[in-house]
């Protein structure tokens, strides 16, 4: 090995990035690892290479709550990656006001965004002080109960349509060997859990009052000591899952070993790989099969500012991309989630998904809790609930009585 | 002559050098001093500097970023008031004093039994250290599998025929952090062990053959010969020990992440999971100032009976 030889490949590694400037690779940051999410995000993947550009994925096991803390120091410690996920509403806003979030007006004006992202709220939360920083790409909802045919048909029971049916047959559920309610240990799958249980049994105004307003006073009142006392029975029908991850607890309900799982409408797409069909293998209730109401949130790319020209444009291009009808619908199908354009056609839309359309269609949807409170607020609230779901020592006043001060000292 | 060349000539005859020449001490071995300065500033920059930066922040309101608003004593009512938090130093109380003593205990007996120049020593040395090669987030996978009720020695017992058998730590809230506790005395004892070995191989032969003479048991010479001379050797393994105790946290990632609930929490994960996932570094930086503090109670003390009160020769 020889200096020159030392030498010119250097150069080559200097120069090659410069040649191959038109056509810039993209780093794309994301947490999207289980079955259904992996495939859904190969479709952005592959209408982005169809552009000329290159997606380089990214991907960051272990959840969101992993992912996050890894992406935000990326790009505050100046090695931003060209584009990244986060659930938009509160997450990136530091960020944003900091300036190292790349304002993406301009696309926007040009896809018309305005008009065609529905319901609005999904870009009002990508929007700080009239510009537009991110990029909604599908809409989630917490609100559903998941449930196994197969694992009822072995209880003995019909398979229950609202959450009191669900509650009643834990017993047989449990006499056949079943794990009633499967929950992983996660402390957002915890929290995620009572945040539904609260606004299914408690109703939207009972959601607006702890989440929006958050008033201290309703969330120490009767009515949020109901859902606590729902929440011990959730927590009785959930003791002994004995799994973390939540794609593991929905490999439960697939496997018939639990009868059910309160978990967002991303659930469906385990379903989906493991080629059971809605109605048939496997049940749906959303809003628990209580309340006519969900939440939706969901996840945008953010794209951090770059000092690279070709590398800025391609973002541009990814932007509109992702907007794109063609990859709405191919993504979404795969996600299990909605698409966030009201003028495209899902053909093949199933049975659940066709559940959640109406509702949003109705306009029964809500601002989901991570857009109302910002991140410290839903650690702590996770705190509290991983303890309360994890040990039947803690009593339901005693948690009350802590979310409380939680949600009045809330931001 | 006058009184001051006097003085000048003693001064002179004593030292062997003119006073006015005597080299300043600033200057001496000026190369090795030059070389060190970059590691000076390195440990007064980032270890003190940023040790003070993170303490000043404990006080302000930051959150994702840092922002010099300051609150007071905010951070620390809130930390104190906070139930995760508080289980954790309870855990790591726990954690930190059994892992103390089993390791030193159990390090020793195994040095000891291994010093009996028994055979195949080698064989047994390269088996017990062998944990300590791997990291804390390979051995927490390891006895995470090990400890699962589904397939670990609960399923291997069960599937032998004894249906009722419970053992499942992990999962178990009130003796979750004893679970952790077996990892991280399987990864840590062979280290000890070896430092321990060393420590008695230095002990002079003639001391046990004195002791032999004088019809000493064993048991008595390692206890008040053996051991008080190897003074030095426990102190060092006291502070590796130690060490690792207060930085505890990839073990538990791996084998619990905190559960079941915040049961297996400890002050480490506390500040990670608040400066990053809560996007909270004032709440963070104030769980970190507590530990420094925690440790500066422990050492200092220590460090003052150990260097302080006696002259070095």
């Amino acid at each position: 090995m020889n200096i020159r030889a030392i030498a010119t490949a250097l150069a080559a590694t200097v120069v090659l990035p410069i040649g191959a400037a038109q056509a810039a690779d993209l780093e794309v940051t994301h947490w999207w690892t289980s079955g259904g999410e992996a495939a859904a995000v190969s479709e952005f993947a592959k209408a982005f290479d169809a552009s000329g550009n290159k997606w380089v994925d990214g991907a960051i096991a272990g959840g969101g709550s992993t992912a996050r803390p890894i992406m935000i120091s990326r790009i505050t410690g100046g090695d931003p990656m060209a584009a990244t996920q986060f659930n938009h509403g509160r997450q990136a806003q530091e960020l944003v006001e900091a300036g190292l979030m790349r304002d993406l007006t301009a696309v926007a004006e040009k896809g018309n965004w305005k008009d065609v992202i529905k319901p609005a709220s999904l870009l009002d939360s990508c929007t700080i002080d009239g510009k537009i920083y991110c990029v909604p790409v599908n809409i989630h909802s917490w609100q559903w109960l998941w449930l196994s045919n197969a694992a009822f048909e072995k209880a003995g029971v019909a398979v229950p349509t609202n959450w009191d049916e669900f509650v009643a047959a834990g017993p047989k559920l449990k006499e056949a060997g079943i794990q009633p309610l499967a929950l992983g240990g996660q402390a957002w799958q915890a929290n995620g859990l009572f945040d539904t249980l609260l606004l299914a049994l408690g109703g939207k105004d009972l959601h607006e009052a702890v989440y929006v307003n958050k008033n201290g006073e309703a969330a120490a009142g009767p009515d949020v000591a109901k859902i606590f006392a729902a929440a011990a029975q959730a927590r009785e029908l959930s003791i002994g899952t004995n799994v973390q991850d939540w794609n593991q607890a929905t490999n439960m309900v697939i496997t018939a070993k639990a009868g059910g799982q309160v978990m967002g409408d991303w659930a469906q797409g385990e379903f989906q790989i493991a080629g059971m069909q809605a109605g048939k293998d496997y049940s749906c209730l959303p809003g628990l099969g209580v309340s006519d109401y969900i939440t939706t949130g969901g996840d945008a790319f953010y794209f951090p500012v770059l000092d690279d020209e070709e590398r800025s444009k391609a973002q541009d291009t990814l932007a509109e991309i992702l907007v794109a009808p063609e990859t709405q619908v191919a993504f979404n199908l795969k996600k299990g989630s909605l698409p966030i354009r009201g003028d495209v056609d899902l053909a093949s839309v199933n049975d659940c998904m066709q559940k959640g359309l109406d509702i949003v269609s109705k306009g029964n949807a809500l601002t989901s809790t991570d857009q109302l409170l910002s991140a410290d607020t839903q650690k702590q609230k996770e705190d509290l609930m991983t303890e309360f779901f994890a040990s039947t020592s803690m009593t339901p006043e005693a948690a009350q009585e802590r979310f409380a001060e939680i949600i009045s000292s809330a931001d | 002559m006058p009184v001051a060349a006097v003085a000048f000539e003693e001064d002179f005859l004593m030292t062997g050098h003119a006073p006015a020449k005597r080299p300043n001490q600033l200057f001496r071995n000026l190369n090795s001093k030059i070389a060190s300065i970059p590691m000076i500033l390195v440990a007064v920059g980032i270890f003190l500097g940023g040790s003070l930066w993170t303490v000043v922040y404990s006080f302000t309101n930051s959150k994702l970023l840092p922002r010099a608003t300051f609150v007071g004593f905010d951070q620390y009512e809130r930390l104190w008031a906070s139930s995760r938090w508080i289980i954790s130093i309870q855990n790591l109380a726990i954690y930190g004093i059994l892992s103390l003593i089993f390791s030193l205990v159990i390090g020793f007996v195994l040095a000891a039994l291994m010093d009996q120049k028994i055979r195949f020593e080698n064989t047994f040395r390269t088996i017990f250290l062998y944990p300590f090669a791997l990291s804390f987030i390979v051995t927490g996978l390891v006895w995470q599998w090990i400890l699962n009720p589904e397939f670990g020695v609960q399923g291997i017992v069960r599937s032998l025929g004894w249906t009722s058998f419970q053992f499942d730590p992990l999962y178990d809230a009130s003796i979750v952090i004893y679970g952790i506790l077996i990892a991280g005395l399987w990864q840590g004892t062979g280290l000890v062990m070896c430092l321990m070995l060393a420590g008695l191989r230095g002990i002079d032969e003639d001391i046990w053959k004195a002791a032999r003479v004088d019809g000493i048991p064993m048991w008595k010479t390692y206890i008040f010969i053996v051991i008080p001379m190897m003074r030095p050797v426990f102190i060092t393994t006291l502070v590796i020990i130690a060490s690792g105790i207060v930085k505890v946290y990839d073990l538990v990632v791996a084998q619990t992440s905190g559960g079941p609930g915040n049961a297996s929490e400890v002050p480490a994960k506390y500040v990670y999971d608040y400066m990053f996932q809560a996007q909270n570094l004032g709440q963070g930086f104030a769980a970190s100032t507590m530990m420094l503090l925690t440790v500066a109670i422990i050492v200092i003390p220590w460090a003052y009976l150990e260097f302080g009160g006696k002259k070095r020769g």
